[in-house]
C-alpha cells in the first residue's frame, strides 16, 4: 500500500556509532520520486556509512545497528541485509566493481537473476538444474543497456573491457531490476573519462524522468551542479547543508565541506625552504605505482632537506601509493634520486640502506610485530638494517642482541612519546591504536633516518593521541634535522604540521603549495581534475 | 573496440608458454615411439583400451575446477567408495554388468557422504583447497583401511575366503574381478584394425561429456562458474557460495566413484590398499598433460591428456629398456613424470598469476610514455 504524495524515502534522526565513536549524528534526509540528490563531503564525513545504513549493509548490523528510522513510501522499514533493500527497490553501485571478470556483460547484468528454461531434470533435482535462457538474457541485458542510453558489446568479457564500460555494466545491472525505485551511485564518475561521465550524467537524467530517484556521491562538484536537484553536504558526521542545486555554487559547497572548526595544535611558523640555501634531498621523477585502489600516474616532485612535506588528497586518489611505491612495497617505475644517488625501485632494502624510513598506514599488518615485546618492535629494524643494539664476539662472527641497549632505547621512547604501557616487555598487540602508532614512530626514529615517510599517522586514533603524535613528529624533524614526508587524509592536520603541501588528485599531483594557503584553495585542488 | 582486438592477438611465444606441458609430452612421445619399436597397430590397441579405462575418472575432475576449487585430489574418496562397492559385490558372487551396477548403487551413498564431508571441510579452507583435499585423501585412506582391514569380516559380513585374509577378517591385498573383467568394454563387440573397441564404455564417456556440456548451461553450472571466479561478488549477488561449492565436490566424488568401477572392470583386479591413492595422482597428471591448469580445464584437455600420458606410459618402459637395458627405468620414469608434471603445472600457474600482476604495472608505464610522446 503506497501513500500517495509521501516521499519515496525519509531518513529520520539517523545515528550511528562504531564502538562509542560517533560517526553520524541526527541525519534527516528526504528523497522524492525522480529526484537527483548530490551527496558531498570530505573523507570520513559519514557519506558511505549513511549509504550503507540505507542499503542494509552487513557491517552496520555487525557493529550494533543504527539509531533513528528509515521510512520508505510512508512505512517504516528495517533492512537486515542488502537483499532486503534490493527487494524494496533500492539499488547501489559501489565504488569497487562487483563484477565477475570472466563473464560477459550480459551474464554480469543478470547475475543470479538469469531467466531459465524448465526441463525434466529440473523437476526432479530442483530449480538450479534448469538451463539458462540465453536469448531472453540477451534481450533483458539489451533493454537495461538501452535504458542507460549507451552501447556496450554484450558479449565482451568484463576483464577485456575499459574501466568505463565496467561501470556502465554495474549500473545496467541495477537498472535491469524491475522494481528499482532508488539508485545509490558511489563515485560513479571517478573512473570515467570526461566523455563517458557526460553519457552517465545524461543517463541519470533519463532515470530521473522515469521516476527513479538517484543519490549521487561524487567529488566532482560541477557534475552535481549540472544534474542534481538538491545538494546535501556532510561534515564530521553531521548534515550541514541541504540546498537546491540552483541556489549554490562550487565555491560555497567547497567552503561548507572543509570549513570546520578544528582545535589547532600549537602552530610553529611555516619555514620557507624555497631560498637557494636548502638543497633537494629527494627528487622523484615520472613515478608510477601500481597499488590497487591508490594508483599513481606520472608524479614528479622534490623534497627539500629539513622540511616537512605534506601529501594530501581524497581517498583512492593515489596519495598512499607514493610512499608505498618509493619504498618498494608495490610495483613502481620512474626515477627516484636520494641525496644525489639514484635509488632502485621495487627493492625495500635499498631504500632502508640509504637511510629512508617508512611508517606504514597499515600499522598492524606492515608496521608491527604484534606478538612481540615493545623493545623488540622498536629495535628490530635498527638491528636488521644498521646492526645497532648488537654485541659482537669473536671479531663479529657471533652477534648477540644487546638487551640492555634495547631496553634503554625503548624506555627513552616510552618516556618521550608518552606511550601508555606496562613496560618494555609488553606485547605490541595489547596496546591501543594510538600507542601502537607511537611504537611505529619510535621504531622509525630508532633508525635515525635522514628521510622519513609517515603515512596516515593519525588514522584511527583519538584526538589527544593525535596531537601527541604530530608534535612528536615535528620535534623529531626539528631536533634531529630529519626530512619528513607526511601523507594524510586530514587537511587540517597537514596544515598545522607541514611546511609545504602537495595535493594529489586522480593519481597526479595537482599542485604543491605553502601550508599557509587557505583551506578553500586546498578544497578546490582536491576535487580538481588534473590533466 | 580496439581493446578487444589487442587481447585477441596472441604472440607465438605466448602460445608456446601456455602449452609447455603438452608440447613437452609430444616431444617425449615422438622420441620414444621409434625407440620402443612397437607396431602402430599395437600402439593403437593399447591407447584405445586405456582411453576407455581412464577417461571417465579424469572427467570427474572438471566440475570442481569450474567452481574454482582447483584440482580435486579428493577424488580419491570417490575411488575408495567404488572399491568398497566392488569388494561387496565380489563377495556376493554377482557377475557381469549387474555386478557393476550394484557396486555403483551400493557405493553411491558412501560417495555422496564423503563428498559432502570433503566439500564442508574445503569450505573452511578457502584458497587452500588443493593441499587440504590432498591431505584429506591421506586421512580418509586411514579410515578406508580401518573399514577394509579390520571391519570387513568382523563387523561387515564377508563370506568368501578367497578375498578374505587367512586370519578371518580383513581383505586380501589383491581382489580379483575376473567375473566382471571387461564385461562393459565388450558388451558391444567391435574390432577396428585388429583392436578391440570398448564401444559401450565410449558411449558412457560420451554421455558424461554431453552431461558436462549441458551442465555448464544450467543455472547451477553458471553459479559454479561465478563462484569459481569471484566468491565475494557471487555472494553479493545472492548465490549460496558454500552450498554451490559442496555440490561441485559431491558431483566430482560421485563421478570418481563410477569412474573407478569402470576403470577396475577393465583391469580385472585391484590392489585393495593402494590403487585409489595412485589413481588420483595419475588422473590429475593426465589432465595437466592435456594442457589444463588449476583454474581452467576443458573436455579437450581430458582427451589430449589421456592420450599423451598413456602413450608415454606405453612407450617409455620399452624405450628405456632399449637404451639402458633395464626395463625398470621406464617404470621409474612414469612415476617420476607424473609428479614432475604436477609440480611444473602448479609452478607455472603461480608464475602466470605473477606475470599478470606485473602486467598492470607495465600498462601504467606504457600509458605514461604514450602521454609524454603525445605532449
Amino acid at each position: 500500500m503506497e501513500n500517495v504524495g509521501a516521499p519515496l524515502l525519509e531518513l529520520k534522526n539517523i545515528k550511528k556509532d562504531f564502538f562509542g565513536n560517533q560517526v553520524l549524528m541526527d541525519i534527516n534526509l528526504t528523497v522524492h520520486e525522480g529526484e537527483v540528490i548530490g551527496l558531498v563531503g570530505e573523507n570520513g564525513a559519514g557519506k558511505s556509512t549513511l549509504m550503507k545504513i540505507v542499503f542494509g549493509a552487513d557491517v552496520i548490523r555487525e557493529t550494533g545497528g543504527y539509531g533513528g528510522d528509515i521510512v520508505l513510501n510512508g512505512e517504516k522499514v528495517i533492512f537486515n541485509t542488502p537483499f532486503d533493500a534490493l527487494n524494496a527497490g533500492i539499488g547501489m553501485v559501489h565504488q569497487e566493481f562487483s563484477l565477475i571478470p570472466g563473464f560477459s556483460t550480459t551474464e554480469n547484468i543478470l547475475l543470479n537473476r538469469e531467466p531459465q528454461k524448465k526441463n525434466v531434470i529440473a523437476e526432479v533435482f530442483g530449480q538450479r538444474m534448469s538451463t539458462l535462457d540465453r536469448a531472453e538474457m540477451n534481450q533483458k541485458a539489451d533493454e537495461a543497456i538501452a535504458k542507460l542510453g549507451i552501447r556496450i558489446d554484450t558479449d565482451m568479457l568484463i576483464k577485456d573491457m575499459p574501466v568505463g564500460h565496467k561501470q556502465f555494466t554495474e549500473i545496467a545491472r541495477e537498472l535491469s531490476k524491475e522494481n528499482i525505485k532508488l539508485l545509490i551511485l558511489d563515485e560513479p564518475t571517478a573512473v570515467l573519462t570526461e566523455k563517458e561521465a557526460e553519457i552517465l550524467l545524461e543517463a541519470i537524467r533519463g532515470m530521473a524522468q522515469r521516476g527513479i530517484a538517484v543519490i549521487f556521491i561524487t567529488h566532482r562538484l560541477q557534475e552535481i551542479l549540472n544534474i542534481c536537484n538538491r545538494v546535501v553536504i556532510m561534515r564530521d558526521g553531521c548534515l550541514v547543508q541541504d540546498v537546491k542545486a540552483a541556489e549554490t555554487s562550487e565555491a560555497e559547497i567547497t567552503k561548507a565541506m572543509v570549513g570546520r572548526n578544528v582545535v589547532k595544535g600549537e602552530k610553529d611558523a611555516i619555514r620557507n625552504f624555497d631560498s637557494g640555501e636548502s638543497r633537494e634531498i629527494l627528487q622523484v621523477k615520472r613515478l608510477w605505482v601500481d597499488m590497487p585502489g591508490e594508483t599513481v600516474r606520472d608524479v614528479s616532485f622534490d623534497v627539500k632537506e629539513g622540511e616537512i612535506l605534506g601529501i594530501g588528497g581524497l581517498a583512492g586518489q593515489g596519495k598512499l601509493g607514493i610512499p608505498n611505491g618509493i619504498m618498494g612495497l608495490y610495483e613502481a617505475g620512474g626515477t627516484v634520486i636520494f641525496d644525489g644517488k639514484e635509488i632502485p625501485l621495487n627493492n625495500p632494502r635499498r631504500c632502508l640502506d640509504a637511510s629512508i624510513a617508512f611508517v606504514s598506514e597499515d600499522r598492524r599488518g606492515v608496521g608491527l610485530l604484534l606478538d612481540e615485546a615493545l623493545g623488540w618492535n622498536i629495535a628490530f629494524p635498527a638491528m636488521q638494517i644498521q646492526e645497532k643494539f648488537l654485541r659482537r664476539y669473536l671479531g663479529g662472527l657471533i652477534k648477540w642482541r644487546d638487551e640492555k641497549a634495547i631496553e634503554d632505547v625503548t624506555n627513552k621512547y616510552i618516556e618521550e612519546l608518552a606511550i601508555k604501557c606496562t613496560g618494555t616487555k609488553q606485547k605490541a598487540k595489547e596496546l591501543s591504536g594510538g600507542n601502537q602508532q607511537k611504537i611505529c614512530l619510535a621504531k622509525a626514529f630508532a633508525l635515525e633516518p635522514r628521510l622519513l615517510f609517515v603515512s596516515e599517522p593519525t588514522r584511527g586514533i583519538d584526538v589527544g593521541a593525535k596531537a601527541l603524535v604530530l608534535s612528536a613528529l615535528k620535534r623529531f624533524n626539528r631536533e634531529s634535522g630529519t626530512t619528513v614526508v607526511m601523507i594524510s587524509s586530514e587537511l587540517e592536520e597537514l596544515r598545522s604540521t607541514c611546511d609545504r603541501i602537495a595535493i594529489v588528485s586522480g593519481g597526479k599531483i595537482a599542485k604543491i603549495i605553502s601550508a599557509e594557503t587557505s583551506s578553500e584553495v586546498f578544497g578546490a585542488l582536491m576535487v580538481s581534475q588534473v590533466r | 573496440m580496439s581493446e578487444k582486438k589487442k587481447k585477441q592477438r596472441v604472440s607465438p611465444a605466448e602460445v608456446l608458454r601456455n602449452n609447455t606441458v603438452p608440447l613437452m609430452f609430444i616431444v617425449i612421445c615422438a622420441i620414444c615411439i621409434p625407440l620402443s619399436g612397437f607396431s602402430p597397430s599395437y600402439l593403437f590397441n593399447e591407447i584405445v583400451t586405456r582411453i576407455g579405462r581412464n577417461t571417465f575418472l579424469i572427467l570427474s575432475l572438471l566440475i570442481p575446477i569450474m567452481a574454482g576449487m582447483g584440482l580435486n585430489f579428493g577424488m580419491t574418496l570417490g575411488a575408495m567408495a567404488g572399491e568398497i562397492g566392488l569388494i561387496l559385490v565380489c563377495d556376493w558372487q554377482i557377475v557381469g554388468i549387474p555386478a557393476m551396477v550394484l557396486a555403483v548403487i551400493i557405493s553411491l551413498p558412501i560417495a555422496v557422504l564423503l563428498g559432502w564431508f570433503c566439500g564442508t571441510i574445503l569450505n573452511m579452507a578457502k584458497g587452500r583447497e588443493m593441499i587440504t583435499s590432498y591431505i584429506m585423501s591421506f586421512f580418509m585412506n586411514g579410515i578406508y583401511q580401518l573399514v577394509v582391514l579390520y571391519m570387513m569380516g568382523s563387523i561387515i559380513p564377508i563370506r568368501h575366503s578367497n578375498i578374505k585374509l587367512p586370519r578371518g577378517y580383513g581383505i586380501r591385498n589383491t581382489v580379483s574381478l575376473l567375473r566382471m573383467r571387461q564385461k562393459l568394454d565388450k558388451l558391444i563387440p567391435l574390432k577396428i584394425f585388429g583392436a578391440d573397441i570398448p564401444v559401450m564404455t565410449f558411449i558412457i564417456i560420451a554421455l558424461l561429456c554431453f552431461f558436462i556440456i549441458w551442465f555448464r548451461k544450467t543455472k547451477l553450472g553458471q553459479d559454479m562458474r561465478a563462484v569459481g571466479q569471484d566468491m565475494e561478488v557471487a555472494k553479493d549477488a545472492g548465490i549460496n557460495v558454500e552450498r554451490t561449492r559442496i555440490i561441485s565436490i559431491v558431483i566430482s566424488t560421485i563421478l570418481a566413484d563410477i569412474g573407478m568401477v569402470i576403470y577396475l572392470q577393465n583391469m580385472g583386479n585391484f590392489a585393495t590398499y593402494s590403487s585409489h591413492s595412485q589413481i588420483g595422482m595419475f588422473c590429475i597428471a593426465a589432465l595437466l598433460v592435456g594442457g589444463a591448469s588449476v583454474d581452467r580445464a576443458s573436455i579437450g584437455n581430458v582427451f589430449l591428456g589421456v592420450t599423451l600420458f598413456h602413450m608415454m606410459f606405453i612407450v617409455a618402459p620399452a624405450a628405456g629398456a632399449k637404451i639402458t637395458g633395464d626395463s625398470m627405468i621406464g617404470e621409474y620414469f612414469r612415476v617420476f613424470a607424473s609428479y614432475a608434471v604436477i609440480t611444473i603445472a602448479l609452478v607455472m600457474y603461480e608464475t602466470k598469476k605473477r606475470r599478470a600482476r606485473s602486467a598492470t604495472g607495465q600498462q601504467l608505464a606504457l600509458e605514461q610514455q604514450r602521454e609524454q610522446e603525445a605532449a
